[in-house]
């Protein structure tokens, strides 16, 4: 016990020590944050770019043109088709029909192709205008009214209700259950073959550098390869442990300073302007980001964190027996090891194939089935639990699944083991899945 | 009491019989040779008696006991021919690394350490790669965490290889020392002058089978040809004995084989008759090489594969 000590102690220490695992611990979260807050950065000054000068024959628009920040209007500007960019305009909106004749073909002059959103913007503005002077002459009600009555309809919302047992009821919200889903079995797929590989990595280099000779004339190639395997779990658990503290660290540091600022800041914004919710288009995605961080506490964040470093784990065990058992087989050439490891990878990648439809349809047969194969359900499972536990996914079926991944992990350390014994000392001669078939069932 | 006994021990694979019935025993403070060619089974049976494989058959008797690998590998150090070493890791943390899996406690490893770092000249290496060793240095370093916990058995697969002749002397010295001490030393390697050099018993394998056992002097005196070096002072114009032929004549010095049942004193006796002055007289043993290319040199050099019947 005390070997296989040292064993995980060494393969931990010497990796955690690296400094590509320093860098990338501490880098990664930054990188996100980094991405995310571009991304901001760009939607909030990428806006208030088009300004548009309005030529107005039928008298459509009216005296007054609200403007969203992306895109301005402005009214019957002192302007035409020939001058209009030297006055600062970056398009003419035409329309050469006169007050009679409505019927809509509206001319666009410019000296660029708008993209979609712009065009949207354009679209949507001269449909509203239309309907606001439609309304105004046929009914004679002004648009300030439809505005209000517009305003009201849009605050209607749904409020999914999940009956749990005992009557207790919890607020659900399935667009967070689906984006925490979707991305915790993208962490555990994109986990397992980092941390798999390295296991594999870390076998072949010991096989081929010959120090598996020498360790196994000390310790049991099975204590050997269970160190490793240990080792390098305990490193990821690290690097999560590391993220988890760091992004929170990180968004509480954001949530600090910057919703309190920009959020007042869209308030108000909101509020100076007539219509308010439909224009302000770069703060759209900051209410959404305000709305979001709302509804991200509807998750069972307990739940799912606990069920996350469960199937990490587990799943990682279950998958770095057999990338241990493939390493162990992989001579000096490396190409042997893209062949042998199709076997491995391919239940993976079908996983995620799997998650993709079970996200959808977190109760359908193909994901409460494929959730209790141990090859699978570290990914599909994960992108169900966030729908809720019992809701979506009953106890016995979270009990029954996580009971299989145990005894998948101990019947492929099993299996692997009987393999990486025969292999780990094999040299010079070409490994097939047949002999290291007839190695894991063989008696001794 | 022999340190280590092996009785009747198979190891057969799928295609070859790899060790086929070997039995020999070692006495402690022996420095022992194993030899074969290439694929003989000697990896095989080194590695049964470090414990890696389990034996299909037979006995290995160790200090005494049943060998037991779980408890008596601590007792036993081994060496790979190819350098087995972690390219990343720093050498002092490599060796203690070794040396505590061996059982050795940290202090006690640090300390040992130390001492044959010292001895070898390598205090300033700890903080090394082994990435940055030459191979030589890093067969030094092999030997080091090899012998480190003192084991009775020392298991050493071509030590030499890769070493200058400074260095290679460094170890044999080493070896010879550690066998004084009462370690027991098996030795496997191809180069026989070596074996003559410093081994006290040798085994030959081929085919997995043990071919030869004996003293490297009793093994020579087994295959020798009775052939002998005669110095004259003159040599006569014409030789006729019936107790030996002439083989070879350079100069004054001939090469004789004594024939059956003839003995030295025949041939002196022969020389002194005819009042022929003798200068020197000695046998001609062959060495080693000889014995092993006699021995080995008839079979086929790539051992073919077989089918085996378990």
């Amino acid at each position: 016990m005390s070997k296989i000590w040292l064993i995980i102690k060494r393969e931990y220490l010497t990796r955690v020590r690296n400094k590509t695992f320093i860098l990338s611990t501490f880098l990664t979260p930054l990188l996100f944050a980094g991405i995310i807050a571009i991304v901001v950065f760009i939607t909030v000054k990428n806006s208030d770019k088009e300004k548009i000068a309005v030529i107005d024959n039928s008298g459509v628009f009216k005296e007054k043109v609200d403007s969203s920040k992306s895109v301005r209007f402005v009214l019957n500007p002192s302007v035409d088709t020939s001058n209009y960019v030297a006055q600062g305009y970056t398009a003419v909106l035409y329309s050469p029909n006169n007050q009679i004749n409505k019927t809509p073909r509206w001319q666009l002059y410019s000296k660029k192709n708008f993209g979609v959103m712009v065009k949207d913007k354009i679209n949507d503005k001269i449909n509203k205008e239309t309907e606001n002077d439609l309304l105004l002459s046929m009914y004679n009600i002004n648009s300030k009214a439809i505005d209000s009555v517009r305003q009201l309809a849009s605050t209607v919302k749904i409020d999914d209700i999940i009956m749990e047992e005992g009557s207790k009821l919890s607020k659900g919200n399935s667009g967070v259950a689906y984006a925490v889903g979707y991305g915790a079995a993208f962490l555990i797929y994109i986990t397992l073959f980092i941390y798999g590989s390295m296991v594999m990595r870390g076998v072949m280099e010991e096989k081929t550098n010959r120090i598996a000779e020498v360790v196994v004339s000390s310790v049991k190639p099975y204590q050997l390869m269970m160190g490793k395997i240990i080792g390098i779990g305990a490193v990821g658990l690290t690097q999560f442990f590391m993220w988890i503290i760091l992004i929170s660290a990180l968004s509480s540091a954001v949530g600090a300073f910057i919703p309190h600022d920009l959020l007042q800041q869209v308030n108000e914004a909101n509020k100076s302007l007539p219509g308010g919710n439909i224009g302000m288009q770069g703060n759209e995605a900051l209410i959404g980001l305000a709305k979001a961080q709302n509804e991200l506490s509807s998750v069972n964040w307990w739940l799912v964190t606990g069920c996350f470093i469960f199937y990490f784990l587990f799943g990682y065990l279950f998958y770095a027996a057999l990338f241990a058992a493939v390493g162990s087989a992989v001579n000096e050439d490396p190409q042997d090891a893209q062949s042998l490891m199709f076997p491995i990878t391919m239940p993976i990648v079908l996983a995620i194939v799997i998650m993709i439809n079970a996200i959808t349809h977190p109760e359908s047969a193909l994901a409460t089935w494929s959730s209790m194969v141990p090859f699978f359900s570290p990914i599909v499972m994960m992108a169900r639990i966030p729908f809720g536990v019992p809701g979506t996914v009953p106890y016995w079926q979270l009990a029954l699944s996580m009971l299989s991944l145990i005894g998948g992990f101990l019947f492929t350390t099993w299996l692997s083991a009987k393999i990486y014994r025969t292999a780990i000392l094999m040299y010079g001669k070409k490994v097939t899945w047949k002999e290291m078939w007839k190695w894991a069932f063989r008696k001794n | 009491m022999s340190l280590l006994e092996v009785k009747g021990l198979k190891k057969y694979y799928a295609t070859q019989k790899a060790v086929d019935d070997i039995s020999f025993a070692i006495e402690p403070g022996t420095i022992f040779g194993l030899l074969g060619p290439n694929g003989a089974g000697k990896t095989t049976l080194l590695r049964m008696i470090t414990g890696i494989f389990y034996p299909d058959e037979g006995q290995i008797i160790f200090d005494g006991k049943k060998f037991d690998p779980e408890n008596d590998v601590v007792h036993i150090g081994y060496m790979p021919e190819e350098r087995g070493l972690y390219k990343k890791m720093k050498i002092g943390e490599q060796a203690l690394y070794l040396a505590r899996l061996k059982g050795l406690g940290k202090e006690d490893a640090l300390e040992k350490i130390k001492q044959w770092f010292v001895k070898f000249e390598m205090q300033s290496w700890w903080n090394k790669k082994v990435e940055d060793l030459s191979k030589g240095m890093g067969q030094k370093l092999q030997f080091v965490t090899t012998v480190l916990h003192e084991p009775k058995l020392i298991i050493l697969d071509e030590p030499f290889s890769g070493l200058d002749p400074v260095n290679s002397n460094l170890i044999k010295e080493e070896i010879y020392q550690l066998a004084k001490r009462g370690c027991t030393i098996i030795f496997s390697t191809h180069r026989m002058e070596q074996v003559e050099e410093i081994c006290d018993q040798i085994i030959l394998v081929n085919k997995g089978q043990k071919i030869l056992d004996g003293t490297v002097n009793g093994v020579k005196q087994q295959y020798k040809d009775n052939l002998f070096h005669i110095g004259l002072q003159q040599v006569p114009q014409t030789i006729q004995s019936n107790y030996f032929e002439v083989i070879k004549q350079e100069n004054n010095v001939l090469e004789v084989k004594i024939k059956e049942g003839a003995t030295t004193n025949n041939v002196l006796q022969h020389f002194i008759q005819e009042g022929v002055g003798v200068t020197e007289f000695h046998e001609i043993l062959p060495t080693l090489n000889d014995i092993f290319i006699k021995v080995v040199g008839n079979t086929p050099l790539a051992r073919q594969f077989e089918t085996v019947q378990q």
